[in-house]
């Protein structure tokens, strides 16, 4: 396998990992901290013969991405947190209609208007729903500029595979840091049919994509066939990663960035001889409620620590259901936790 | 008078009178006369319209309310090779989507757009519309529209028309059968002019909500002519 190593920053490299992925289609709207993104979009869409546009709202950006995804292509849009509010109506909308696409998001700090510094105050939104209806979107949390292209890659293909939209929940760190990382060279995008996809109805019957659903009982039999398609993401796709977990006094949970930052915090209590573990989920829905629970068996503690009021937590105070203390370590409004902080945390509680 | 290809042989959900129903058959036909219907994907909006695909005979989606031209840009942008219209309310183009519908014009995206305008909210029960007029009573104005209180009315035409972006633009009416002769030739030079690839095509259609207008429907086919095609004139606002 030849590799290609280059310098990007998290946000291009999500866009590479898109382009790699065969996406034909980007909308977008700018906002800090993801712009590099939308710009990358233009410039590689525009190499590549894909189709790039700059959209009037983020309420239009999700729009033009329903009507390319229903047309057959691989599409994907980005944003931050306020923005990604407003695709909220959208999203809603793609996962009724069974449409695969990848949604972007670099959170910032929150609510309203916030900041442009990171936070993973959207939790709650991208796992519980966000939009209108009962859905779920595949979430996965990448934790460095490699796996923003990994990821994304990834997220194309679970989006096809599934028919169903996909989000990348980064922050405003992971979007705008400069890190190396590799290309491979043989990243070859699935191809999935589409027997569903509007292309001109020429030799064929026509074919009607909608979320609308009158006939008595139709939406509720449309329901259920959902909720048995995400038994079976969850039961096939739900990935993370465990580090010294097993013998360990305290386990740290952690997603994206801050799981980096926890990471070395467990680095350092280990060097110290303290029995501290990490469990990293990747896919934050489906969330590895497995993974934690066995954990219990070694474990009586667990330390989640986010860049929030305390999100996550409540899943894996579900996951643990009793058989373990859970405790939480926060901060919000763009603050990042150190290494320190968290290590201090861990110390008071052993 | 044939049946078009393009068009289901199902009953109606429509009112009696009501002009949706007509407008349909005139798309259809303007599709057939082209040979266009196994190219086309249609944008049906949220709306009395709703659900367009049960009539249509010819690839279809929906969008949320308003933002029908923007799924239509994404469609066309990926399949230029496609027919692309959407089909749209007031209340869809003229208030919850009036950004969708200036910006796909402005960019002058190569789709045709079938705009019909009865003045009322069909669909939720006859509330107001930007495109209600002065003293029109509606359910949210049932002393009348106040232009003091609720502004004047929107002239979505005339204002897309200084647009570069737009390339034709044509209000015309179906409340009589030379004005739905006329409104024939207006759909039919819209998707030519998509066909050929000139660029944004709208039409705007006059057109009869009995129900909600409270009328008989040749009342309400009368008021088209004396009172709406007043304030609304008909015509080619705009071709290049
Ligand atoms: C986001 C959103 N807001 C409101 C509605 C409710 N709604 C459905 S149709 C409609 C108005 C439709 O009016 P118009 O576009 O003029 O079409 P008509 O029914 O008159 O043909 C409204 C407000 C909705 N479906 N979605
Ligand atoms: S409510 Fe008005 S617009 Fe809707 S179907 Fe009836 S007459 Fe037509």
């Amino acid at each position: 396998m030849s590799k290609n190593k280059v310098l990007m920053c998290g946000n291009e490299a999500c866009g590479e990992g898109a382009v790699i992925a065969g996406c034909k289609f980007y909308a977008g709207y700018p906002i800090t901290p993801q712009n590099e993104l939308i710009s990358y979009m233009a410039k590689r869409l525009n190499e590549t013969g894909g189709a790039f546009v700059q959209a009037e709202s983020e309420l239009a950006a999700i729009s033009m991405v329903f009507g390319a995804s229903a047309a057959g292509e691989r599409a994907m849009t980005s944003s931050s947190s306020p923005g990604i509010s407003l695709k909220q109506e959208g999203i809603s909308y793609l996962a009724a209609c069974e449409l695969p696409c990848v949604i972007v998001n670099m959170q910032r700090g929150g609510p309203g208007l916030g900041n442009i510094a990171p936070s993973q105050g959207d939790y709650f939104q991208s796992v519980k729903g966000g939009g209108h209806g009962d859905y779920k979107l595949i979430v996965l949390a990448p934790m460095s500029v490699q796996e923003l292209l990994d990821l994304t890659f990834l997220a194309f293909d679970l989006a096809d595979k599934y028919r169903n939209p996909a989000l990348i929940l980064g922050d405003g760190l992971l979007g705008q840091m400069m890190e190396p990382l590799t290309i491979p060279s043989d990243m070859q995008p699935k191809h999935y049919d589409k027997p569903w996809a509007l292309t001109g109805c020429r030799d064929r019957a026509p074919r009607i994509i909608r979320s609308l659903l009158l006939g008595e009982g139709a939406l509720e039999e449309h329901n259920r066939h959902m909720q048995e398609k995400f038994r079976t993401i969850k039961e096939t796709e739900t990935r993370s990663q465990s580090f010294h977990t097993k013998d360990a006094d305290i386990i740290l949970v952690a997603y994206g960035s801050v799981a980096r930052i926890a990471k070395a915090a467990m680095e350092a209590a280990r060097a110290k001889g303290l029995k501290v573990g990490l469990i990293r989920p990747i896919t934050l829905w489906p969330f590895p409620d497995k993974t934690i629970e066995d954990s219990c068996a070694a474990t009586k503690k667990f330390l989640v620590v986010e860049m929030s009021a305390g999100q996550m937590v409540e899943d894996v105070r579900l996951a643990v259901n009793g058989k373990a203390k859970v405790e939480f370590y926060g901060r919000m409004g763009g603050g990042i936790p150190c290494e320190e902080e968290i290590l201090e945390r861990v110390e008071a509680l052993l | 008078m044939p049946n078009p290809a393009s068009l289901r042989m199902v009953d109606n959900h429509y009112c009696a009178g009501c002009g949706h129903g007509i407008i349909h058959r005139l798309v259809c036909e303007a599709i057939d006369e082209y040979g266009i219907r196994e190219r086309v994907i249609a944008v049906a909006p949220v709306g009395c319209a709703v659900i367009a695909y049960d009539y249509w005979d010819f690839d279809v989606t929906e969008a949320a309310h308003g933002r029908t031209p923007a799924v239509a840009t994404g469609i066309k942008r990926v399949r230029p090779g496609n027919i692309v219209f959407t089909y749209q309310g007031d209340g869809d183009l003229a208030a919850i989507g009036t950004a969708e519908i200036v910006h796909a014009a402005n960019r002058g995206e190569n789709i045709t757009v079938i705009f019909v305008n009865n003045g009322v909210y069909g669909m939720t029960g006859g509330q107001m519309a930007p495109t209600t007029l002065a003293g029109q009573k509606t359910s949210t104005t049932i002393y009348g529209r106040s232009l003091r209180r609720e502004g004047y009315p929107l002239k979505i035409l005339e204002m897309l028309a200084v647009l570069p972006g737009v390339k034709y633009a044509e209000r015309v009416a179906v409340n009589s059968s030379h004005e739905v002769l006329r409104a024939k030739r207006a759909i039919s030079k819209a998707f030519k002019m998509q066909i050929d690839g000139k660029g944004f095509s709208i039409v705007e259609v006059l057109s009869m909500c009995p129900t909600y207008w409270g009328m008989t429907p040749i009342q309400a086919a009368d008021r088209i002519k004396n009172e709406v095609a007043t304030f609304y004139p008909l015509g080619v606002i705009k071709s290049c």
